[in-house]
């Protein structure tokens, strides 16, 4: 009886090891293609969309020079706009903190809200200050700039004025130029990383390991997803976090009107690099919706990846009924802020319960022996 | 009751026993550097600023830095049980040492640890330091080479429980009709060498969860009988090295291959010594003294005997105690610990504690990066007990905070083998005003499935 055990045993195992010489490794079947997944993640999205945001930069730079050389009200209002279209382009790349990014911790000098306005406005006018400085965070990036151009005055001309003042003006614009300088030479400096070297880097780690590309960046998109775009943008303006809302800490608070968008930008792509559609939106390629409906290993009918675009969706229709200013909709009603972050936690639950359970990537990873 | 005072009369090599109190040493040594070297010490007991308790022991705590002179004390200790130096003293210190380890946080709870817990009580009552030992040399009266048999099948049952529980384990209908966990865990392991790519196929999988069971259950008798020992051996060193590489299970397999070399005849073992002696410098005939350790019916003997007789009774009652909870083993995990329930789940949980200031009715979020580390919020997530412990230690936090009257309440998804999701907790239940007891936790919501096994 056991003997027969043993020989079933062994009969299972002579055939494992028989069929392991006569497959082609690597292609075919349910055996998903990690290596196209990072390849179009790097070459039709994340790539693309640093080269947009640079490009967005750029002009930005070129508005801010005609802006500070001549200070008037048409160079600001074109400022604005380029402030504005490149505050749009940062929250396609906001997620993709790998890398060179992660490196320099891009996001920390990039967006880091609320700013600290006071703090800034004596550095600025003592002139000594450190970008650099990680204590520094809190008054630069688009936040800063997000001031600089609406938080100064109430009106335009106040505004200006503060740009063409005698005494103080050469400050703020040198100021403004060191701060946009800062963002430009931050932005190129992880776009030439990605094109010279870490694009292929990136691509060929396709194993599974912890430390691999596909396991590191999904638990960045993740904590992006929760840290940033859930708690960021909507949970801790909406006070979920602290008991009593905080309407000052939503994003670009001085211009006020675009907080909406700015996030609606960033749930649209967070959503979009799920689906691995191209950052020109011409066309989609491998990403985690097809990594999942390739394992769909699991008993329900319905496929995990519909779920988590449906959740996706129904997150967007709840924040659709949101002001354009989040600050005025948490003083106004916060109850259709605290449901739209309801909506983005279950995201978060389908994505890294759901998710990672059939993706098998261990959110967090913890480097200790497993039972 | 004769052929059971006959049994106890019967008496062996002591070989088998010293190779097995050298290895085990030997092991425990290196794991105890292997934890420490990475760092592991520091991460796991000292960074974290709260520890979850298990229950009736929550006074055990790490000892801030002196939690390295606790990991120092059980390192030597392995080392002096290695070498038989006042192994007694030796092997009882390693077993406080390392049970007081393993009770200061149960996130790090594992199969594994509680293995070598009871695995060290045992050879508390074992003359394993009486052989080729520090102590067998320098004193030739404590020295024997013939000891009672049963103290070597001691080491054998215990081996074959561990084993053949696993396997009964395993009998379950995620295991066998789903392939599951090893489904969701096997094919995202296809950049392994030579087996890697096997995994696309379903029926590989399916081999690997029929073959694994079909393993833990006959691995006992394979190395019992002398016909099948061989074989079963390389099972072990097949079955066990496939383990080691598809999933990060550190020193176990290592440590399992060579205990299951007790089972081999006293010849192979002191074969083993032997070379050893000649290794280390020892003259072998140092060891060679003809003499024989008795059983003898006195005080302490029988004493020893009745321990051991409840000591294993416990091990063959205790995994089944979860028979007294109705509700579903995997969700639940009341009565799942020390069950040898070895690597039967993908569990992965989320939750969201909500704390509620009765006398404001205002309410908020936690934070559990605030608290806790990545690891200890991946456990709590998805241990109903972990959670409430959890959630009084979030109270008495606030309450420090000029909070009154403060409930918490959970928002709690779970998965487990690949199911979707579920809400865990009811999340209408203060969990504040739940206490922890041996009872069914009657918050915890159904499971959606039935998950048909032992």
């Amino acid at each position: 009886m056991k003997m027969k055990k043993v020989i079933v045993f062994f009969g299972l195992l002579s055939i494992l090891v028989a069929c392991g010489s006569d497959n082609d490794p690597g292609v075919g079947g349910d055996n998903f293609n990690r290596k196209a997944m990072l390849e179009n993640w790097a070459d039709n999205i994340i790539i693309p969309a640093y080269e947009s945001t640079a490009a967005k930069i750029q002009v930005l730079k070129t508005a801010s020079s005609t802006f500070t050389d001549s200070p008037n009200e048409a160079n600001l209002s074109n400022l604005r706009t380029a402030w504005l279209d490149a505050y749009m382009a940062w929250q396609s790349v906001d997620m993709f903190e790998i890398g060179k990014a992660e490196q320099i911790t891009l996001r920390n000098f990039m967006n880091v809200y609320p700013l600290d306005a006071d703090g800034m406005q004596q550095s600025l006018l003592a002139g000594n200050y450190d970008l650099t400085s990680v204590n520094r965070q809190d008054e630069q990036g688009f936040s800063a700039l997000d001031f600089l151009l609406y938080g100064l005055a109430s009106s335009d001309a106040e505004i200006i004025a503060f740009y063409t003042d005698a005494a103080d003006g050469d400050k703020y614009t040198t100021y403004m130029t060191d701060v946009v300088d800062r963002m430009q030479m931050l932005t190129n400096s992880v776009l030439d990383d990605w094109k010279n070297g870490y694009r292929d880097t990136f691509v060929s780690r396709d194993g599974t390991s912890a430390t691999e590309s596909v396991n590191s960046f999904i638990n960045d998109y993740m904590f992006y997803y929760e840290k940033f775009l859930r708690a960021g943008k909507i949970g801790i303006p909406a006070g979920v976090f602290s008991g009593s809302p905080l309407s000052d800490r939503v994003e670009a608070r001085f211009r006020g009107d675009v907080s909406k968008a700015l996030f609606l930008q960033a749930l649209d792509a967070t959503q979009d690099f799920f689906n691995g559609i191209h950052f020109d939106s011409q066309g989609d390629g491998v990403s985690l919706k097809h990594y999942l409906d390739d394992l769909n290993s699991v008993k329900d009918t319905e496929d995990l990846s519909v779920l988590i675009n449906t959740q996706f969706d129904l997150a967007r229709s709840t924040a659709l009924n949101l002001s354009e200013d989040l600050g005025s909709q948490i003083e106004t009603d916060n109850t259709l802020m605290t449901k739209t972050y309801d909506e983005l936690q279950k995201v978060v639950v389908l994505m890294k319960v759901d998710m990672l359970q059939a993706l098998n990537v261990k959110v967090d990873y913890v480097d200790a022996d497993g039972d | 009751m004769n052929r059971l005072n006959s049994y106890f009369h019967k008496t062996t090599s002591a070989a088998p026993l010293a190779v097995f109190r050298i290895t085990f040493g030997v092991m425990m040594l290196f794991g105890i550097i292997r934890f420490w070297a990475m760092g592991w010490i520091d991460k796991l007991y000292i960074q974290p600023d709260f520890f979850f308790s298990y229950y009736g022991f929550e006074w055990v705590k790490p000892l801030g830095s002196f939690t390295y002179i606790l990991f120092f004390v059980c390192g030597l200790s392995a080392l002096f049980v290695a070498i038989g130096f006042k192994y007694r003293l030796a092997i009882i210190t390693f077993f406080v040492s390392f049970l007081y380890i393993e009770l200061m946080d149960k996130t790090t709870y594992l199969n594994h640890y509680y293995f070598i817990s009871v695995l060290s009580f045992l050879l508390i009552f074992l003359p394993a330091g009486n052989y080729f030992s520090w102590d067998a040399v320098r004193n030739t009266k404590i020295t024997f080479n013939v000891i009672p048999k049963w103290n070597i099948d001691a080491v054998k049952l215990l081996l074959a429980i561990v084993y053949f529980y696993a396997g009964l384990a395993k009998l379950n209908s995620d295991w066998l009709i789903q392939a599951m966990p090893l489904k969701i865990w096997l094919p995202t392991t296809n950049d392994l060498p030579i087996i890697g790519h096997l995994f696309q196929y379903e029926w590989v999988i399916y081999a690997f969860s029929w073959s694994g069971a079909l393993y833990d259950l006959c691995i006992p008798f394979l190395l019992y009988y002398k016909k099948t020992r061989t074989w079963g051996f390389v099972f072990v060193v097949v079955f066990h090295v496939l383990t080691a590489s598809l999933f990060p299970i550190g020193m176990f397999p290592y440590i399992m291959i060579v205990s299951t070399l007790i089972f081999f005849d006293a010849s192979f073992h002191q074969k083993i010594l032997t070379g050893l002696s000649s290794i280390v410098g020892i003259k072998s005939n140092t060891h060679h003294v003809e003499s024989i350790l008795l059983f003898k019916p006195s005080i302490w003997n029988k004493l020893k005997v009745a321990t051991l007789v409840v000591f294993f009774a416990l091990q063959v009652i205790v995994p089944f105690r979860h028979l007294l909870y109705k509700q579903e083993l995997f969700w639940t995990e009341q009565g799942y610990r020390f069950s040898w329930r070895v690597m039967l789940m993908e569990k992965a949980g989320h939750a969201q504690f909500k704390i509620v200031d009765g006398t404001t009715d205002r309410w908020f979020y936690v934070d559990n990066s605030d608290f806790l580390t990545s690891f200890q919020e991946k456990q709590m997530a998805t241990q109903p007990d972990f959670i409430l412990e959890y959630a009084h230690y979030l109270k008495k936090h606030f309450s420090l905070q000029k909070h009154q009257d403060i409930s918490v309440f959970v928002d709690s998804f779970v998965a487990l083998n690949g199911r979707r999701s579920t809400r865990y907790i009811d999340s209408n239940i203060d969990l504040t005003k739940e206490q922890e007891s041996f009872a069914h936790k009657t918050w915890i919501l159904p499971f959606n499935d039935k998950i048909f096994g032992l």
